[in-house]
């Protein structure tokens, strides 16, 4: 098979910070905060990787979007085995309020350039939890999407995907091209190996505007405030279960 | 006591159990969003920094959840080492031909540095490992290097690194393992003391005395496990370092292949040495992963446990001690990092900064490690706490791969010999 994957790879903040809003409450705190590839960017880079792998696939193509540091988030994903990488350049007020109807823009822009068969995203971005990229891009590129995906195979020129619902588990078969978005057990990320780290140097990383592909950056949305979540009360110990009914009663909650 | 150990291990992001088994406990340990001051990835290459993530994510994933039943239990974990020599982790600083990584020094620091946290005694005796792996990659001919670097550099086979004997420690010259050639084989005979891994391990790089007494007497061979006339003492029972089995290796009429000798007779002394101007940079990384992981976890205590009605992170005098740590803590690690360019580029002042680099930093890593211990109060003495493990472990470094005391003969020694 001849196919190329794009996969996105969004850098966020790490897992592991803890978070502070900014004092003027426009937002959280970045500067000099850990960043890393968002979780199920990594799963989705895994599953391209196994594809090619496997040989179902030809050529894995690792795409961001944003300002310079991005490449650290590309070049992991070319560590982990990624062919080539593509660097749509969006910095400052842009990059700030990027979201996900510009970058599906900017991902099925690039899919038909660069001729993609399938595109592989993390299901969600751990600081924004849109969960509306993989729909969007494959909504405007008009193609099938698997979204969810717990397990993911090739068959023929078809993709059966096992997608992760909340009634349980669910397959589907969808044509080729497609758009497919990662889940927490799609698979477990490698870690890079010393020898791929060195090679990911020398893989190409190309740099793009988003103008060139014709995609307007500028935000519908405005954020008006960020503030942290309330503090968390302390609860109210009870003697008996009938007490128990009593207080959920009072609190309206049944 | 459970509510105080939940608030010292942290909570951590709540929905998103992922699935490498990224234990919450020990993930305070890699607290990302840390201190610039004390950051080990400042000053570092894109390169640097993403193997430090690996060996980091590494240490954090497959090491730390096991690190004190490892050390409880006194098991060898020979699955883990594999996965990390899977990495490249096994051949650091051997070449790339022979299997190796064919990273730098610095590289290979790093790397020490970050996996340390994950477990001290498992990351020592990886670069023990190394140091091995490298001796026979330098001063092997072809044949040695190919019969042996692969199968180490995969941890196919693991390796130990035998000098010390039972009467000769510091005074590494006067060692008396003899080494008399009969026809084309060595017949060793003596005993070494103190072999980490021994036992357990496949492949002995010995130093033997195959001429006169003093350091020129002395070559290096390559043992196999198996070889008549190779056996062990008992297994050490050690305060520290219990992840790895420490015995003595016996020498009765072991007949060696003269094949297996590296380089030439009466270089030995001088390939052991060289080894160890490594693996004393190792050494000292590994102290540095110890102390990195005590201050954060001294750091986190203060910011939960109150006394006098406040956290202990508001008591002056423990702010300082902190301070003093991280203090230490940097100028530790800047001094490892130059020792090691300098052994890379083989600089005249190399062995020197590698002695200073080992003395000083085992020293006071061991010292911010212990203060860590201290800030932790009652707790910091209990096994369920990870500190202690720390201490234990790092106790060992201000002694082997050359005492403390050695390094200063070392460097005085460089101090008043005319150049």
């Amino acid at each position: 098979m001849s196919a190329r994957v794009l996969v996105g790879v969004k850098r966020v903040i790490d897992y592991a910070v803890k978070i502070r809003v900014k004092p003027d409450r426009t937002g959280v705190v970045t500067d000099g905060v850990k960043h890393s590839m968002n979780p199920f960017c990594e799963i989705a880079v895994e599953e391209a990787v196994k594809l090619k792998e496997k040989k179902l696939v030809k050529e894995v193509v690792a795409v961001s979007c944003g300002p310079q540091q991005v490449q650290e988030t590309i070049r992991t994903a070319l560590a982990m085995g990624a062919d080539r990488g593509i660097h749509v350049e969006v910095s400052g007020k842009d990059y700030e309020t990027l979201g996900p109807l510009q970058v599906s823009k900017i991902l099925a822009a690039l899919a038909k350039k660069e001729q993609a068969d399938l595109i592989i995203l993390g299901k969600q971005a751990i600081d924004d939890d849109c969960n509306q990229t993989g729909q969007m891009t494959a909504a405007l590129l008009d193609w099938p999407q698997g979204t969810f995906a717990s397990e993911v195979n090739i068959e023929a020129d078809k993709l059966k995907v096992v997608r992760e619902i909340d009634g349980g588990l669910e397959t589907i078969k969808i044509n080729l091209p497609a758009v497919v978005t990662a889940d927490l057990r799609l698979n477990t990320p490698r870690y890079a190996t010393l020898p791929n780290i060195m090679k990911a140097k020398k893989k190409k990383i190309a740099n793009v505007k988003p103008a060139d592909l014709g995609v307007d950056v500028s935000s519908r949305l405005e954020v008006l405030k960020v503030d942290e979540p309330p503090q968390r009360q302390a609860g109210v110990k009870v003697e008996t279960v009938h007490d128990l009914v009593g207080k959920l009663k009072e609190a309206g909650r049944i | 006591m459970a509510a105080a150990m939940a608030l010292v291990r942290g909570v951590r992001f709540g929905s998103y159990s992922i699935g490498r088994s990224r234990s919450l406990i020990f993930n305070s340990l890699q607290r990302r969003g840390i201190a610039a001051c004390v950051d080990p990835s400042i000053g570092l290459t894109d390169e640097q920094k993403e193997f430090q993530k690996v060996a980091f994510d590494f240490a954090a994933n497959e090491m730390a959840p096991h690190m004190a039943e490892w050390d409880q239990k006194e098991i060898f974990p020979v699955e883990a080492m594999r996965k990390a020599a899977q990495l490249g982790f096994g051949g650091i600083y051997v070449n790339p031909d022979v299997g190796g990584s064919g990273l730098s020094r610095l590289d290979t620091s790093i790397i020490f540095e970050a996996l340390s946290t994950g477990c001290v005694s498992t990351t020592a005796y990886i670069s023990i490992h190394n140091m091995c792996a490298w001796m026979i990659d330098t001063f092997g001919n072809n044949e040695q290097r190919e019969k042996f670097c692969p199968d180490l550099c995969s941890m196919q086979k693991f390796a130990s690194y035998c000098l010390t004997e039972p009467g000769s420690g510091s005074d590494a010259a006067s060692l008396l393992t003899s080494a008399k050639l009969q026809g084309d084989h060595y017949i060793l005979n003596g005993s070494k003391a103190f072999i980490s891994g021994g036992g357990d391990t496949d492949v002995y790089v010995v130093m033997c005395r195959t001429g006169e007494k003093g350091p020129k007497g002395i070559s290096c061979v390559v043992v196999e496990k198996g070889t008549a006339g190779l056996s062990f003492g008992k297994k050490e029972k050690k305060v520290g370092w219990n992840s790895q089995p420490t015995r003595a290796v016996i020498f009765e009429d072991c007949a060696v292949p003269v094949t297996n000798r590296l380089g030439a007779e009466g270089e030995g002394f001088s390939i052991a040495m060289k080894g160890l101007n490594g693996g004393r940079i190792n050494i000292a990384s590994c102290s540095l992963g110890a102390a990195h992981a005590s201050v954060l976890l001294a750091r986190d205590h203060m910011c939960v446990r109150k006394q006098f009605g406040e956290t202990l992170s508001n008591s002056q005098f423990l702010q300082f001690k902190l301070a003093e740590m991280a203090t230490k803590l940097v100028a530790s690690r800047l001094l490892v990092r130059q020792a090691a360019v300098a052994l890379q580029e083989g600089r005249p002042d190399a062995v020197s900064l590698c002695s200073m680099a080992k003395l000083f930093v085992t020293d006071e890593c061991f010292a911010i490690c212990n203060q860590a211990l201290q800030i932790h109060g009652g707790y910091g003495y209990l096994k369920d706490y990870a500190v202690q493990q720390y201490v234990r472990d790092i106790r060992v470094h201000q002694i082997l791969e050359g005492t403390n005391e050695v390094m200063r003969m070392i460097i005085a020694r460089s101090l008043l010999t005319e150049s």
